[in-house]
């Protein structure tokens, strides 16, 4: 049997019955376009943390000094300060670790020419730059020397490239930071929100030992905030964190039992753990998005059972002049599967329509990939197929006589 | 032994199953061959079982007892899949109701057999169109069923049974809803048919007249062979 004229057919039937075959293709539209939505929705939200993740840098440890609790009451990190620029340099040198660079932030008021602008600055080695996968995009890094000096060079944010400079190169030019005054050696890329909302930008990193001595005047010398580690890869993530601690306590000098007096954070499992809730929430909403593509394959199901029940008396015409059993189950299982196509392929431009909406109009991040369009338009079909398969297959196995005899 | 009978019925008996659980037997011990070429009207009352064994005839029902053999072979053993292709190739079927399709044009319909035989479309509508213009509707092709006449619609059906080129027509009841001149020229029509394409045709009625265009009669009274014979000496005695 050729496939071919039982589509001609099928397409006569569903013309047929205009207003029953939209509405139960209504079912599939709604259900399909609905999938559509929800994934590109799903798929938006895990771009947005995606993005904020690899901003951040992979693979990272934040060791945040003098967090000690005294009797429930945790001190503020930094308020005892414990972390020293020897740390920092010991757990460089660890096997585990591919760099480590020490932080010593605060804000300061920033000019340059007639533009001044408060921001976070930052002391820091060039070794954050390798931490933080963060490229200089203009102009040179500080280096080793720079920091062994103390010189006032800095490297600047896009933020506040942007708004000290504006159209001019910063590069070579000459700012003041709490009015000292320090060259621009480069500007850093963009970076973007961080996972909190933060402005990464917004940012002037100087060498930590200027930082030290010249800009926040720390009555202990050596001592920085925290510092960020990098592990050498995903898998020494667990060594690292344990060669850390361990280091820590040998060179603090904290025995077994005695609280210790920094903490050690993993970012990359903070990272991971809204990634992976992102995900499930888009699994979630893809699932609730399913149900009604399953019940408008139940809709289906429903309208092919009675189609199959009003044309009784064709299917026995058709058996007495010769239509095998396969024949009309092809038959009715074709009209199944091109309500449920026509109804996805509407869907599908429902779907992408809306997101294309939602998108424009509600100012969120929806992203329609094929695989989501594929997937909502290769369930539909099968859906299609599961559920017109049992009315057509009481169709086929109508006896001719009983099928002629219907009125 | 079967070469020369298109249809041959042996000891064949057909039980139904009522509504106390119970067999009651509407066909029993037919026996008879019908000859390639042959015009047979089977008749009887209704209830006398000639439908049922126009169904079995017909390969849309099969016997509870014997053996029915259409062009030599047991329909017993064939599946339900060979039956089709029997009544696909063999058989071209004309019913009291005509039964076309509705919704589909008369060419359609008539070209709807090749359709299950696998014939190209340029070939179906070729041969369907052949066929409308010898029963004299070759205009008639883009029509509805519901757009033509009780006669005309029966005309249809049987350019629909004669489309896949049968050896047999099998007509049940072919006049029954046609005015009687309209049943004449259907009558007419298989008398063609049989006399200048040699085409076996087998059709049940309870009329006489109609009856009375065979060349060979067979009564069923309570499900048996009652008589069988050529339809002229059978007749006779009735007529006045």
């Amino acid at each position: 049997m050729m496939i071919g004229p039982l589509l001609g057919e099928g397409w006569q039937a569903m013309r047929a019955n205009r207003l029953r075959t939209f509405l139960t293709m209504l079912g599939m539209v709604i259900g399909v376009g609905a999938v559509i939505l929800m994934l590109a929705i799903g798929q938006g939200a895990q771009m947005m943390v995606n993005d904020s993740i690899s901003s951040m840098g992979s693979n990272l440890f934040i060791v945040l000094s003098g967090s000690s609790t005294a009797g429930g009451v945790r001190m503020g990190s930094g308020s005892v300060p414990t972390l020293t620029l020897g740390d920092m340099q010991a757990i460089a040198e660890m096997p585990e670790v591919a760099a480590a660079a020490p932080a010593l932030p605060n804000t300061a008021q920033v000019v340059y020419g007639a533009n001044n602008w408060g921001t976070l600055v930052a002391g820091t080695t060039a070794a954050m730059l390798v931490v933080r996968d963060w490229e200089v995009v203009k102009g040179q890094p500080f280096t080793e020397s720079d920091v062994r000096a103390g010189t006032r060079v800095a490297l600047i944010g896009q933020t506040v490239a942007n708004l000290l400079f504006g159209e001019e190169d910063p590069v070579g030019k000459t700012l003041r930071i709490k009015n000292s005054p320090f060259q621009v050696l480069g500007v850093l890329g963009a970076k973007g929100q961080s996972l909190d909302g933060r402005d990464q930008d917004d940012t002037l990193l100087v060498p930590v030992t200027t930082a030290q001595r010249q800009l926040f005047g720390n009555q202990f010398p050596g001592m920085v905030r925290f510092i960020m580690v990098k592990a050498k890869s995903a898998e020494f993530m667990a060594a690292a964190e344990r060669g850390l601690t361990d280091l820590l306590h040998t060179r603090h000098r904290i025995r077994e039992g005695q609280d210790d007096d920094f903490t050690v954070r993993n970012l990359t499992a903070l990272a991971q753990a809204a990634a992976g809730a992102t995900k499930v929430m888009s699994a979630m909403l893809g699932a609730i998005a399913s149900i009604s593509l399953l019940v408008g394959g139940i809709g289906i199901m429903n309208i092919m059972l009675v189609s199959v029940t009003e044309r009784t008396r064709e299917i026995g015409i058709r058996m007495a002049i010769g239509a095998k059993q396969g024949d009309v189950l092809l038959q009715f299982l074709l009209e199944a599967m091109m309500i449920s196509l026509v109804g996805s392929l509407i869907g599908v431009g429902l779907g992408v329509g809306c997101a294309w909406a939602v998108s424009r109009f509600a100012d969120t991040v929806v992203v329609v990939t094929l695989s989501s369009i594929l997937l909502a338009f290769g369930v539909a079909a099968a859906v299609g197929v599961f559920f017109g398969f049992y009315p057509a297959r009481k169709a086929a196995h109508l006896s001719p006589i009983e099928a002629l005899r219907y009125q | 032994m079967a070469d020369e009978c298109l249809i041959r019925a042996v000891e064949l008996g057909k039980d139904y199953l009522t509504a106390a659980d119970t067999f009651f037997p509407v066909l029993k011990d037919i026996d008879f061959a019908i000859a390639a070429g042959e015009f047979v009207a089977i008749m009887g009352h209704s209830g006398s079982g000639k439908s049922t064994l126009m169904n079995v005839l017909g390969c849309l029902d099969t016997p509870s007892r014997g053996h029915y053999y259409l062009a030599g072979q047991d329909t017993a053993a064939l599946s339900s899949d060979r039956l089709a292709e029997l009544r696909n190739r063999i058989i071209g079927f004309v019913f009291q109701g005509f039964n076309l399709l509705p919704r589909v044009s008369i060419q359609d319909n008539v070209a709807l057999p090749l359709l299950y035989a696998d014939v190209v479309k340029s070939e179906r509508r070729r041969r369907a169109q052949a066929m409308l213009e010898r029963v004299g509707l070759g205009g008639y092709a883009e029509r509805l069923p519901n757009q033509l006449s009780g006669g005309q619609q029966q005309r249809v059906a049987i350019a629909r049974a004669l489309v896949s080129n049968p050896q047999l027509i099998l007509a049940d009841e072919p006049t029954g809803n046609l005015d009687s001149q309209t049943s004449e020229e259907i009558m007419a029509i298989f008398g063609a048919l049989n006399a200048e394409n040699g085409i076996t045709v087998v059709l049940v009625t309870h009329e006489s007249d109609i009856a009375d265009y065979s060349r060979r009669l067979i009564r069923i009274v309570d499900g048996r062979i009652a008589q069988d014979g050529p339809t002229a000496q059978i007749l006779e005695p009735v007529r006045p």
